[in-house]
């Protein structure tokens, strides 16, 4: 670099360099070879979003069936198979994954570190979750299971639900299970061991915080679901009676382990997406996050939390009203540090000079529906309340808040966020906003009107209606409104698709971000750094780039919006 | 094409589209907002449904309350500080203060919805007397025991993919069960009456659910779980269905609720009793002619 370039625009000097990469005679090979944290992440990515799109053509196939009354689109049998096809392909093998995908990319370069703690555990961990969805998938040539993502027993024993899909069902939760354990063991342990020099605790940047407790809800919560689907495999297949009634096992206790599972899994899908946000809500406002500490305190309360809040799906099963009160109670609880985490991201936003890219966009999307989806919560954890919402499309009304409007648009965000970092270019910011809102639209249309749907009484799981319902147009303008969705994210992806090759060259560092994975080129060289800073600050980008300012005496650009409004020349002209 | 275009057009004035967005949404939300139900639980026929309702009502304010507040923050906050507006960012780095009140009042908040949870609950789950005009009644030992004691018990069985309901006390044991009066899908009874509901499962997990008539139970197989209600006059249906995946017509497993007065409930319920004794007569009759023929054997194989 020409020393007069650098004195017109200084800054920071990456320290890294492509080395020699020992490849080998097939570029494909190269891939299923790798031990890199990236390759490993790319691959998670990919194929998490393959799983997504599968996912979501079951979802509009559902929606199709039910736009209008007593369709004969499908029968109640592929229903069932659809809705639990659905229901887990999104649980385990996209929302989950994809989050470990992120975080196996992006907490390395976060921390500083080279690679994952133990790369090739990394790479067995993607090759288990690959399994997992062969086996799972591979029931479509035969028959999918059709007990719902919560298999509870009597439906799943072996004399209402015969077939094989309910094992291939047991193996997936077992495969992806493994999977995850893995991959939470690796997170933690390159988290509490590989941090750049000067990272202490304090320093660590939210989304790596995230990941942590993440990797810890995972270690806590795997166990319990893997030992509850091998007792219905021993019921199923060897003789013993955990959940037969016949045999005073019983089916409460399936409800309490899956669900004591199935609720941290709740927060495990959702904290990374927390993380997320609260990267890229400080660095499109030009602001520290505000609370920094609170906001580390409220992960960890709620991830502790959520290991005691899981009978609330259970309000209407045969448990004692004492029971009842506190864990209602204990689900108040938890909308407490959720609420700060809200409070605290506007509170980043509040006073700060917003650049508003389609990251930012997906971000505060996201504060908005999540808000709804909290609130419903609330509603929901009423017990006396949800004797009346429970299984309903209420419910499904407000997970869909959360998980879909939460985790899929912090994915979003996410991924414009991170994508200049992971292709060396940026996504169209013109067409990624048009694909915003059009998804942002079709997203509430889909799910607002199902609140309505289930206060007027239509259960969940249901693959028709009778016509004097009063549910029709409910369902129609949901329906609809899912084709606007799916057309929305299909546009989103694609520019992801199109950027790959078409986009704007991004540079090493295209918004002034914060943390170190902006230190090195886009994307990354194999070793990742050659150089590690020392870090003083939980934003050490930040500092190099007032270091650069100190010595050049010449003010960094704050990368705000004058590299991406439309009247760029007039911007910079006035500025 | 031309919508295509001015779309297009459109996407390049993100504020544009943001307007047509909330007004999209807007009209979403207000215009079925007219028609019953869009915005709260179904009510009507039980008073343990109304004071569910009344309860939602009341979470369903507050939470409206939270939600406009916290909303209208975050925009007011997206259109006053953009970069164009406010090119200075303020480096705050938090406010204990603001953050412990935030909490505290959030805290307060879901202190409140408790309380008022609680001062709710007994409306819910205690069963009030029957009426003057209501059922006379013997007292029964089930849980959900009015002040006086005296409930209509019928018990629900659920099993794929339909209701039966046995109707009179000890109905829950296999002697009663075989000998009470009983019916399928539809429910009939009296008005003004405490009706007691045992419910239970042959089969899988079902949940008992008439939406007007209070919240859902879950039959659960291998345990036996109590609702009940209370509907003032005769000539009511209400309807339900079942609410939990039971299998491939989970759909078609509905649930009618007939009120009639106590003397018509009286009269079916003899002629239901009648029904059933002639039934099974010509069936035992049926069954010694098969045998007789040699269709059947003595142990019913056919």
């Amino acid at each position: 670099m020409a020393t007069t370039d650098y004195a017109l625009r200084p800054a920071p000097q990456v320290l890294a360099h492509e080395v020699a990469v020992p490849r080998t005679r097939h570029k494909w090979l190269d891939w299923v070879l790798t031990t890199d944290h990236k390759k490993i992440g790319i691959m998670y990515l990919v194929l998490t979003f393959l799983f997504f799109i599968l996912g979501g053509v079951e979802a509009l196939l559902m929606r199709s069936q039910l736009a209008v009354p007593n369709n004969t689109l499908l029968t109640g049998e592929t229903y069932n198979e659809l809705l639990t096809l659905h229901g887990t392909t999104m649980v385990f093998l996209f929302v989950v994954p994809v989050m470990a995908g992120f975080g196996n990319y992006f907490v390395p370069l976060m921390i500083g570190a080279r690679d994952m703690a133990f790369p090739r555990l990394n790479a067995l961990s993607f090759w288990l979750l690959l399994c997992g969805g062969i086996v799972f998938y591979a029931t479509l040539f035969w028959h999918p299971p059709q007990a719902g993502w919560w298999s509870y027993p009597p439906l799943s024993s072996i004399q209402y639900s015969p077939s094989g899909g309910q094992d291939a069902w047991i193996f997936l939760i077992h495969l992806t299970g493994i999977s995850s354990l893995l991959g939470a063991i690796n997170f933690y342990a390159t988290i509490v061991n590989n941090r750049a020099p000067g990272m202490t605790w304090g320093r660590i940047p939210m989304f790596v915080w995230s990941i942590l407790i993440y990797a810890i809800l995972l270690i806590i919560a795997l166990p319990v679901v893997a030992a509850a689907v091998t007792m219905l495999l021993a019921d199923r297949h060897f003789g013993t009676h955990f959940f037969d009634p016949t045999f005073h096992g019983t089916p409460v206790l399936w409800e309490n382990l899956f669900w004591f599972f199935g609720h941290p899994e709740v927060y495990i899908m959702i904290l990374p997406g927390f993380g997320m946000i609260s990267e890229v809500i400080p660095v499109f406002s030009r602001k520290p996050l505000f609370g920094y500490k609170a906001m580390a305190a409220s992960i960890i309360a709620i991830a502790f939390l959520a290991t005691l809040v899981w009978a609330h799906h259970l309000f209407t099963a045969p448990i004692p009203i004492v029971v009842l009160g506190f864990f209602m109670l204990s689900s108040f609880l938890i909308g407490i540090p959720t609420g700060v985490k809200i409070f605290n991201w506007i509170g980043t936003l509040w006073r700060g000079s917003l650049v508003m890219t389609c990251s930012l966009y997906w971000a505060i999307g996201f504060i908005m529906v999540f808000l709804i989806g909290g609130i419903t919560g609330i509603f929901l954890a009423v017990f006396p309340v949800d004797w009346q919402l429970n299984d309903t499309y209420f419910v499904v009304a407000h997970f869909h808040y959360v998980l879909m409007g939460g985790s899929v648009f912090a994915i979003m965000s996410g991924m414009y966020y991170w994508f200049p970092k992971m292709s060396g270019r940026l996504a169209s910011e013109r067409f990624g906003k048009f694909a915003f809102w059009v998804t942002f639209v079709g997203f509430n249309a889909t799910f607002f009107v199902q609140h309505a749907l289930g206060l007027s009484g239509m259960p969940r799981r249901i693959y028709t209606y009778q016509p004097n319902m009063g549910w029709s147009t409910y369902n129609l303008i949901s329906s609809i409104g899912s084709y606007v969705l799916g057309v929305g994210l299909v546009m989103t992806l694609g520019n992801f698709v199109w950027s790959i090759k078409h986009g704007k060259l991004a540079g090493p560092d295209p918004w002034k971000a914060n943390t170190l994975e902006w230190f090195t080129t886009s994307p990354p060289p194999p070793n990742n750094f050659d150089t590690i800073p020392r870090v003083r600050s939980v934003e050490p980008m930040r500092d190099i780039r007032r270091e650069v300012e100190i010595q050049t005496r010449v003010i960094q650009k704050t990368g705000g919006s004058e590299q991406f409004a439309p009247d760029r020349e007039k911007h910079l002209a006035r500025t | 094409m031309s919508l295509m275009r001015s779309l297009l057009r459109a996407g390049r004035r993100p504020r544009l589209l943001a307007v047509v967005a909330l007004v999209t949404l807007g009209s979403l939300v207000l215009a079925p907002g007219a028609l019953a139900n869009f915005f709260t639980p179904k009510s009507g026929g039980s008073p343990n449904a109304d004071s569910i309702d009344a309860l939602y009502k009341i979470v369903l304010y507050m939470a409206a309350v939270v939600f406009v507040v916290v909303v209208g923050t975050l925009l007011y906050a997206v259109f006053q500080f953009r970069a164009k507006r406010h090119p200075v960012a303020r480096q705050i780095h938090g406010n204990t203060r603001l953050e412990i009140g935030l909490t505290a009042g959030a805290g307060g908040i879901l202190v409140v919805l408790t309380i008022i949870t609680f001062i709710y609950l007994p409306s819910i789950i205690d069963a009030p007397n029957s009426g003057s005009g209501g059922l006379a009644l013997s007292a029964s030992l089930t849980p959900a025991k009015p002040p006086n004691g005296k409930t209509l018990t019928v018990c629900v069985t659920g099993r794929q993919f339909i209701w039966r309901y046995t109707y009179g006390t000890g109905c829950n044991k296999q002697y009663f069960l075989e000998r009470l009066p009983y019916s399928y899908q539809e429910m009939v009874v009296p008005s003004n009456t405490t009706v007691n509901l045992l419910i239970q499962s042959q089969d899988v997990i079902h949940a008992w659910w008439v939406p007007k008539l209070g919240g859902k139970v879950d039959a659960v197989p291998g345990y036996t779980t109590y609702t009940w209600f209370k509907v003032p006059s005769a000539g009511h249906y209400f309807y339900g269905q079942c609410a939990q995946l039971c299998g491939r017509q989970h759909a078609f497993m509905t649930a009618l609720v007939k009120v009639v007065t106590p003397a018509q409930y009286t009269a079916w319920l003899a002629r239901q009793t009648t029904l059933i004794r002639e039934q099974n007569n010509q069936v035992a009759q049926l069954r010694q002619l098969l045998i007789k023929e040699g269709d059947l054997t003595s142990n019913g194989i056919f």
